[in-house]
């Protein structure tokens, strides 16, 4: 009854969608304000009905409903609560179920928070979310709706798949949606400025938060995919290049760009049509990676399902909408402003770094689509791995590292590089002097890694540097934005020493080991104390002990595990970390041979960073963000439009 | 600066960089393609030694030899089979009869060095290309993915990681 309930709560939070296009539409193109406030309360009426239709479906999974055919698939009574909740979104048809509930969120959000533009700007940016709304509530009716019964209901469930019962990752698809969905307001900004023919500073303005919000989302749902990537799947990598982890990256590297780019429309005026593109490219970017993700056609370990019918689906719903975006664009991009740069100025640095990250953006989309493609014409099949990203993006980070620190403190419109000179010194000084002091005490270091820690050591001086130059201007709260910047700056480069440290200084062992042997790996050593078996609360495991011999942690021991659990048939490998300040000793144990067990240990040397780091830049991200807020509320306390 | 030469200025600079950084990935990508090939093409057509290569299909049964962390197996598409050679830790559900890919070169022997071997987390789970090559050489059999498991609408719906 509660899923059926949820079913009809569906229906009509689509019918609701409905009449927000339409009356939001025409109040727009008539100017009835009567009619443009409804389609708020539309946005809102369907926003409340996806939620009754969400928590329908959380109830079903909480009180293991195994009628329905999604509960069935991926749930099981023994399976502890929060992941009994977190099943809801572990699956394809659930999963799209929390797309459109975000996406409901963002339009009410608008609705409510959104009061300074102009009305009709307003009702249009509202009807162009409701025609996403429209597409993707339709796409779940037809071919994925969550609450198809069985028809006859199982005593028990299939249960979730072991690797997805985990706490990052019960929290990992709702931020990378808050994040994907949340580029959905930019495409309907850049839409219904377009339509509205009115895209100037002030829609770069209202834009910008809606923006900033989606990328904190994205980029903390990246940050957290790769740490659960890290400790959960056992392979002691915190990257793969994996497409479906591309599919996530395009979109954050291209929102990067908008970011930015949204910076100089809304302070210069200019770069206007490329802000719009970037806004309707970075949507459909999220839009295709959700296509790559649940279309099946990656051969990845994300693919919920292969139904051919669902791939179209998606795909229909990408092209209509990145089509229809690019053809608006195309028909009413204003004409473009005759303003030019001077070569030293805040602006010409942001464009610089916008022909970056559009350039990143389009070599991981080569090589994430490319073998697609291949296939699709009947070509060879092939992989694109990592050695590919890696020859790219290294030798494109390099310039942008040494670029990146000059532009925020150089002044809008003009200045002169000179005036950076005593500024900086110091921050490049400290860079050099760490990076030459790494050469000579880390030998073997390759020189790229020394190269591209050297420009991550100098991008932190630098954020640093300009960190402390704003705080002296801050005058008061409500000017934190002012430190945004600096702060996600800084978090680039804490995330790219990590990187570059993880990566070049990594020590790896792999090794057969019997009860009492010793192994030594990055100047510790450890004693293999054997292997015993316990029961968790759906699984059953072996758990190995290592106990430290020497250093720090001398008496402590790592127990990395293999679990198998019954109700999936399914059995994963828990790694075991120890965390120092320098960095992780991580071990993996294998299948018992001769007697023996399979150890892998390897020594990830200050990897923490790179999440940390992640952490940094949201955190950037929010600052730019909780400045704004706090300043449109005192605006609107004042009564002044802005 | 004019504002028009500015202009020029810039856009001529973004299309170098362009150029400069299509250059770069194209390159990358030959460099770095690796073709996926299943025991029967590799029987019609083989690769040279020292070529990196994906080489797909089902561990053979009763092929697999352990002698501490030495591991040699064979893999089959039914029709062919490929000797294969590593060292290190296997993955959780690396099974015979289980679909794998094996990600390595082929020394001057015809014995495949396999680098990193791949077995998905789930039972239910067949490496797409390990189906095809199954297909290929017309040893697919549907059921025979989910030995021991009943068909219900609900077994369409794959495995899923992240």
């Amino acid at each position: 009854m509660i899923a059926e309930f949820g079913h009809f709560a569906l229906i009509s939070a689509l019918c609701v969608c409905l009449v927000q296009v339409g009356v939001a539409f025409s109040g727009a193109a008539s100017g009835a304000s009567d009619l443009m406030r409804m389609g708020d309360n539309a946005a809102r009426a369907q926003c409340g009905l996806v939620f009754i239709a969400f928590g329908a479906l959380t109830y079903s999974f909480v009180v293991s409903d195994f009628s329905l055919a999604v509960v069935h698939a991926n749930s099981h009574i023994a399976k502890p609560l929060v992941y009994k909740i977190a099943g809801v979104w572990g699956n394809h048809e659930g999963s799209m179920l929390l797309w459109v509930l975000i996406l409901a969120l963002y339009g009410a959000a608008f609705s409510v928070f959104e009061r300074a533009m102009p009305q009709t700007l307003h009702a249009r940016i509202l009807a162009v979310q409701g025609l996403m709304g429209i597409a993707f509530l339709v796409f779940l009716l037809a071919t994925s709706n969550p609450f198809s019964r069985l028809d006859l209901a199982p005593f028990e469930g299939r249960g979730l798949t072991p690797i997805l019962q985990d706490p990052a990752l019960a929290a990992h698809p709702p931020l990378l949606y808050a994040g994907y969905v949340g580029f959905s307001m930019t495409f309907s900004f850049a839409v219904a400025a377009l339509l509205e023919g009115q895209v100037d500073r002030a829609w770069a303005r209202w834009m910008r938060p809606w923006t900033l919000l989606a990328w904190v989302f994205l980029t903390l749902g990246i940050a957290l995919g790769s740490y659960w990537a890290y400790y959960e799947l056992g392979w002691g990598g915190f990257w793969f290049w994996d497409p479906v982890e591309n599919a996530s990256l395009m979109p954050w590297l291209a929102g990067t760009a908008l970011l930015h780019s949204a910076l100089v429309a809304e302070r210069r005026g200019t770069l206007i049509n490329w802000t719009l593109l970037l806004a309707i490219v970075t949507f459909a970017l999220s839009l295709a990676g959700t296509f790559l993700v649940r279309s099946g056609v990656l051969t990845s370990v994300h693919a919920f399902a292969n139904d051919p019918a669902r791939g179209v689906f998606i795909l229909a719903i990408l092209a209509l909408f990145t089509g229809g975006g690019l053809a608006v664009y195309g028909l009413r991009a204003p004409a473009s402003s005759r303003d030019g740069f001077q070569p030293a100025s805040r602006e010409a640095l942001l464009v610089t770094n916008n022909i970056f990250l559009a350039t990143a953006t389009v070599t991981v989309f080569v090589g994430t689509i490319y073998p697609l493609v291949l296939d699709a014409i009947g070509g060879p099949k092939i992989s694109v791995g990592a050695p590919y990203f890696n020859a790219v993006f290294a030798p494109l980070t390099i310039p942008f590292l040494i670029m990146l620190p000059l532009g925020p403190m150089l002044a809008w419109r003009g200045d002169t590089f000179s005036s950076l000179f005593g500024r900086l010194a110091p921050a490049a000084l400290a860079a050099v002097l760490v990076t030459c002091g790494l050469a000579l005490t880390r030998s073997g270091t390759p020189l790229l890694a020394l190269v591209l820690l050297g420009g991550a050591f100098w991008l932190v001086g630098g954020a640093l540097t300009d960190m402390v130059e704003r705080l002296r201007r801050l005058k008061n709260l409500a000017q934190t934005p002012l430190l945004s910047a600096p702060v996600a700056h800084a978090g680039l480069g804490v995330m790219i020493i990590g990187i570059i440290a993880a990566t070049a200084w990594r020590q790896e062992l792999v090794v057969a080991v019997a009860p009492g042997d010793q192994l030594r790996i990055a100047g510790q050593s450890l004693r293999f104390e054997g292997v015993r078996e316990r029961a968790g609360p759906n699984f059953t495991s072996e758990q190995a002990s290592l106990v430290y011999l020497d250093g720090p942690h001398e008496g402590a021991d790592l127990r990395p595990e293999r679990r198998f659990y019954e109700a999936e048939r399914s059995q994963t490998t828990e790694a075991a970390i120890t965390t120092d300040l320098t960095g992780h000793l991580y071990a993996v144990i294998g299948e018992p041979v001769d007697g023996k067990r399979v150890v892998r240990i390897w020594y990830h040397p200050f990897v923490a960073l790179i999440w940390l780091g992640a952490v940094l830049m949201a955190c950037g991200g929010a600052l730019g963000l909780v400045g704004r807020v706090r300043l449109a509320g005192r605006m609107h306390q004042s009564g002044g439009a802005a | 600066m004019s504002p028009k030469r500015a202009r020029a200025a810039m856009i001529i600079s973004g299309l170098g960089f362009l150029a400069l950084a299509a250059t770069l990935a194209l390159t990358a990508l030959e460099d770095n393609i690796v073709f996926f090939r299943a025991p029967s093409e590799l029987a019609r057509a083989p690769v040279e030694a020292g070529i990196a290569l994906r080489v797909g299909g089902l561990v053979g049964e009763n092929t697999v030899r352990r002698d501490g962390l030495n591991v040699r197996f064979q893999i089959t598409d039914l029709a062919h089979d490929v000797e294969v050679r590593y060292t290190g830790m296997l993955p959780d559900l690396f099974r015979e009869g289980q679909g794998v890919v094996a990600e390595g070169r082929f020394d001057t022997a015809g014995v495949f060095v396999a680098d990193t071997v791949l077995a998905k987390h789930d039972e239910t789970y067949m490496p797409p290309e390990v189906a095809e090559a199954l297909k290929a050489s017309g040893r697919w059999q549907a059921d025979a993915r989910h030995p021991g498991e009943k068909t219900d609408p609900a077994a369409a719906y794959g495995a899923s990681a992240k």
